[in-house]
């Protein structure tokens, strides 16, 4: 362990990102934003889910520095008298859960299809593809924007709030797995070609095997590259969905439906509400992309391109 | 009389994160009107960098860092890129190594000739498709009228590096580099296409560097002989090497161990014992070249001079250029 | 080619099929449902539903938006002309600006500008679209009271059934907020593809033997590199037309934009299931179409598929 920490310690990955103010810089603001956002109820000064602690007379209250704010209410408060500070903490916690969840999921489907896809015979090759092409072609928001306006019309408003971030997960999951089965896909048809897979068939191991073992480690960087994308783009997902309604209720609020909840008042005065979870929410996709891009930079794999 | 071209130190380095890399060390060598060079040494030798440097066209992060290349009396390491662009491709051609990858996929071949000429000379677009036909034809390439409106990849490789020729020969450059022609094509090609090179630089008096690693290409083609090693070091070879770095090359020869006619006289190679000679070891790499002659972990003359001091490219007792401690 | 457009529409049909299918009569109570599952005939096999269904939609029979009380086809052919001008004063927009930006940033990678540029573009792509929209709304229609916060002004009908904002200043002042915001989520994506498929092509061997043809600079960048740039810019471009009619349900849910995006999201709202299966086949139709044409430009511009082509 000590050992792995010293040669982390002297790699050329932790020399070359120190050495770049912008990796650095948000790194620093990613890791600031997730942890005030995981350590959300204890650092939140109130608790946006109580409906018992929220009190409608406080409603629209300007942020601390201006007229009329409430020392209890650092950014004021929203539509509903929550304090904006804290639910935005909340909120920015249910994005961020729902971006890696949804990550994950499309992931786990996207390698395991990539790798039949590029190890497999190639009628399953084709038909694995033709699917993913279906799924591509018809863009990612549109069908979680679809299915969500069907699941919510199923469930009824007042059930689908229960179902609401695994929903989401599945939904921005579904929606963009094709990503990582091509890139998979792209890297193991590279990968089959090379020597060391050739010398594995021929020790006599099985495909499973190699395909795990061998072949797998072996696309793993493009994967990590796509996934910070992937990430930044599922929390952007969740933001429009919940802005039009199809994302998470105002009772437990996303970034998106935080946003959402302060659009209509944005031009009557009440401009925080939607200003400071915006700015939230620039600052943390906007950190996960500027990191994935100088990962991408770093490791700079072959990118599958199509 | 003045030489065409007059390469003289020209030392090339490639930019790292913090450090340059040597790529190209104190080449010199000189070329007439009309003459043919051959620039031979191993992969990694520098022969590439050193053709793309005559005409200023290394690639980034490559810089000349010193030298100069005196063609037709300019200094080009210092042209402006008006001047540059007006010598390239008007009167110093060059030709790839690999035609598949010369010639631009999505131009018709027409387009490519036809924008070459006019890119130099002041001529209509009827003219300028009459002097690319002329050319096709001098590469005997067969109805060249509807080759023209074709696209690259409607030519087999061998046809496309005759394209890529008739393209150097379109504004009759007086001086043509071509950097391994026939490597990338198939055997029996690879004689055609050189028989074709050296047939077209006699007709049309043109002067010719080949870079190549096959000395047996280069001693049937040219009459001057540039051998590089390592961070190019230089020896011309005419005759009888001197070098001993060239010896080892010659002595690697099948053809050179078992023939004397070779067009080359063997000296190292023990013609009794029919087993072709071997240089050991390999080529230092850019980064990490032994102090004195880079040649010295290698060399069967080495004493203890080679090791201290970098030998010089000097005239030898009969007249050549040899850049060693150890031959006279 | 014909080939093709079969597979092509095959496929939409497919997914199509299996998205009708489950919307329909989701919304009603049980009771409701069963009444009208019964007078729908969705108690019939799946495939004599999907018969009647494409038997119907071939005949441009969309069915009927319980909302409007007019054939769901007829409400999105009215509401189409706002939402396609939109998309196409947008993709103007990312044409005219990718193109040079991508391939200035491509030639000098390390300068100042180049360097701005994808600085801009990276803040650009992070910014969400309807985020985007709602500053630019402050800064230009609230604050500076430049322009137009919403709505379509007074469009003209240049055609029958197709109005147009583009024929007057007035009315087009309204569709420039709008297609900068559905244009700024793309333009970093288009600016960065053409980029590095810009730096690409110049570290070609053709580039470089086009360079060493003499060829003068601007040729050597705009015929030899650009002209390979294309290909897959082409590609990318026509999957991303698709996605960028998704997000006009975004830019025109917050201009109040009266294109198909506003009544889907309107539609949502109440429950306007035949008029949101009509939507989704109408977007397909659109997707099918697009494809087919970003394909003919690809053959167009390689020659080795026209070569495929002719044989």
């Amino acid at each position: 362990m000590a050992g792995l920490l010293r040669r982390f310690r002297q790699s050329y990955f932790l020399y070359s990102f120190l050495r770049d103010p912008v990796a650095v810089t948000s790194f620093a603001l990613f890791v600031i934003l997730a942890s005030s956002a995981l350590l959300a109820p204890v650092f939140a000064p109130h608790n946006p889910y109580d409906g018992a602690n929220i009190d409608i007379m406080d409603a629209e209250t300007p942020p601390l520095w201006k007229d009329g704010g409430n020392p209890a209410f650092l950014l004021g408060t929203d539509n509903q008298g929550r304090d904006l500070f804290s639910a935005i903490l909340y909120g920015m916690r249910v994005s961020l859960l729902i971006g890696v969840g949804a990550v994950a999921m499309q992931a786990c489907i996207g390698i395991m299809v990539g790798l039949l896809s590029g190890y497999g015979s190639r009628r399953l090759d084709n038909i694995l593809m033709r699917i993913a092409d279906v799924q591509l072609s018809f863009s990612s928001y549109m069908v979680a924007i679809f299915l969500g306006a069907i699941v919510q019309m199923t469930f009824g408003v007042g059930r689908y709030e229960q179902v609401a971030v695994p929903f989401l997960v599945l939904v921005i999951g579904l929606a963009e797995w094709p990503q990582y089965a091509r890139t998979v896909r792209a890297s193991v048809l590279a990968e089959k070609k090379k020597e060391y897979v050739e010398a594995a068939r021929v020790i006599g191991l099985k495909p499973f095997r190699i395909m795990w073992r061998h072949i797998l480690p072996n696309t793993l960087t493009p994967v990590l590259v796509i996934s910070t994308v992937q990430v930044a783009n599922a929390i952007m997902s969740e933001a429009a969905l919940s802005f039009l309604g199809l994302g998470m209720p105002v009772t437990k609020p996303s970034l998106g439906s935080l946003i959402k909840s302060g659009f209509q008042y944005f031009f009557s005065g009440s401009w925080w509400i939607t200003l400071f979870p915006g700015v939230v929410l620039i600052l943390l996709v906007l950190s996960i992309n500027l990191l994935g891009d100088w990962l991408r930079d770093f490791l700079n794999p072959k990118l599958y391109k199509d | 009389m003045q030489p065409l071209l007059d390469v003289s130190s020209l030392t090339v380095k490639f930019a790292l994160r913090d450090t340059a890399l040597t790529a190209v060390n104190d080449v010199s060598f000189t070329l007439s009107k009309g003459e043919r060079l051959g620039l031979v040494g191993e992969s990694g030798a520098g022969k590439s960098v050193t053709g793309f440097s005559i005409l200023n066209l290394v690639s980034k992060p490559g810089f000349i860092a010193g030298g100069s290349v005196l063609f037709e009396g300019r200094d080009l390491t210092r042209a402006d890129a008006e001047t540059l662009r007006d010598i390239r491709g008007n009167r110093i051609s060059m030709i790839f190594q690999d035609p598949m990858m010369t010639l631009n996929p999505v131009l018709t071949v027409g387009t490519q000739m036809i924008e070459t000429i006019r890119a130099h000379k002041k001529v209509t677009r009827k003219e300028a498709e009459a002097i690319a036909l002329d050319k096709l034809r001098k590469v005997y390439i067969p109805s060249p009228e509807r080759r023209l409106t074709q696209y690259p990849h409607e030519f087999s490789g061998g046809m496309r590096q005759r394209i890529v020729i008739a393209i150097a020969l379109l504004t009759s450059p007086s001086l043509i580099i071509a950097d391994e022609p026939t490597t990338a094509l198939d055997v029996t090609i690879q004689a055609e296409i050189m028989d074709l090179l050296l047939e077209l630089c006699q007709s049309e008096d043109m002067g010719l560097i080949l870079i190549t690693h096959d000395l047996g290409v280069v001693s049937q083609v040219t009459q001057k002989i540039a051998v590089m090693y390592a961070m190019g070091d230089t020896a011309s070879v005419v005759g009888a090497p001197l070098h001993p770095y060239t010896r080892g090359l010659l002595g690697a020869l099948p053809q050179c161990a078992d023939k004397a006619d070779c067009g080359l006289e063997t000296v190292a190679a023990p013609r009794a014992r029919r087993r072709l000679n071997q240089i050991p070891g390999s080529m230092p790499s850019l980064s990490d070249v032994p102090r004195g002659c880079p040649f010295n972990n290698r060399c069967e003359l080495c004493e203890t001079v080679c090791t201290t001091t970098r030998p010089l490219l000097e005239k030898k007792s009969d007249g050549r250029l040899a850049a060693c401690h150890m031959v006279a | 080619m014909f080939a093709f457009i079969v597979r092509r529409v095959a496929q939409a049909l497919l997914v199509m099929f299996i998205i009708t299918r489950e919307m329909v009569g989701v919304s009603v109570s049980v009771k409701e449902r069963e009444a009208l599952r019964e007078k729908l005939g969705l108690n019939d096999p799946y495939l004599v539903q999907w018969a009647r269904f494409t038997k119907n939609a071939l005949q441009g029979d969309l069915g009927t938006s319980y909302f409007y009380r007019k054939p769901a086809l007829d409400v999105i052919l009215s509401k189409a002309p706002a939402t396609l001008e939109l998309v196409f004063v947008a993709q103007c927009i990312i044409v005219l600006i990718s193109v040079p930006v991508g391939v200035y940033s491509a030639c000098r990678p390390r300068s100042v500008l180049s360097r701005l540029f994808m600085g801009i573009s990276i803040v650009g792509v992070s910014v969400p679209v309807f985020l985007t929209a709602i500053f630019m709304i402050y800064i230009f229609s609230v604050h500076l009271g430049w322009l137009p916060s919403f709505g379509r002004g007074n469009p003209v009908e240049i055609f029958p059934g197709w109005t147009s904002v583009l024929t007057t200043w007035s009315n087009f002042k309204h569709i420039i907020l709008p297609s900068i915001a559905l244009s700024s989520i793309m333009l970093p994506l288009f600016i960065r593809l053409i980029r590095a498929e810009m730096k690409e092509a110049l570290e070609t061997e053709y580039v470089k033997f086009a360079r060493a043809k003499g060829l003068p600079e601007w040729r050597v960048v705009m015929v030899h590199a650009f002209k390979n740039t294309l290909l897959p810019v082409i590609t990318v471009g026509g999957v991303q037309l698709g996605i960028m009619i998704a997000f006009t349900i975004l830019t025109e849910t917050v201009f109040q934009w009266q294109g198909m995006g506003f009544m889907f999201v309107e539609a949502v709202e109440r429950a306007d299931t035949a008029l949101l299966v009509a939507y989704l086949i109408f977007v397909g139709a659109i997707f099918v179409a697009v494809n087919t044409v970003v394909d003919l430009i690809y053959g167009f511009v390689n020659p080795m598929v026209r070569i495929a082509g002719r044989k």
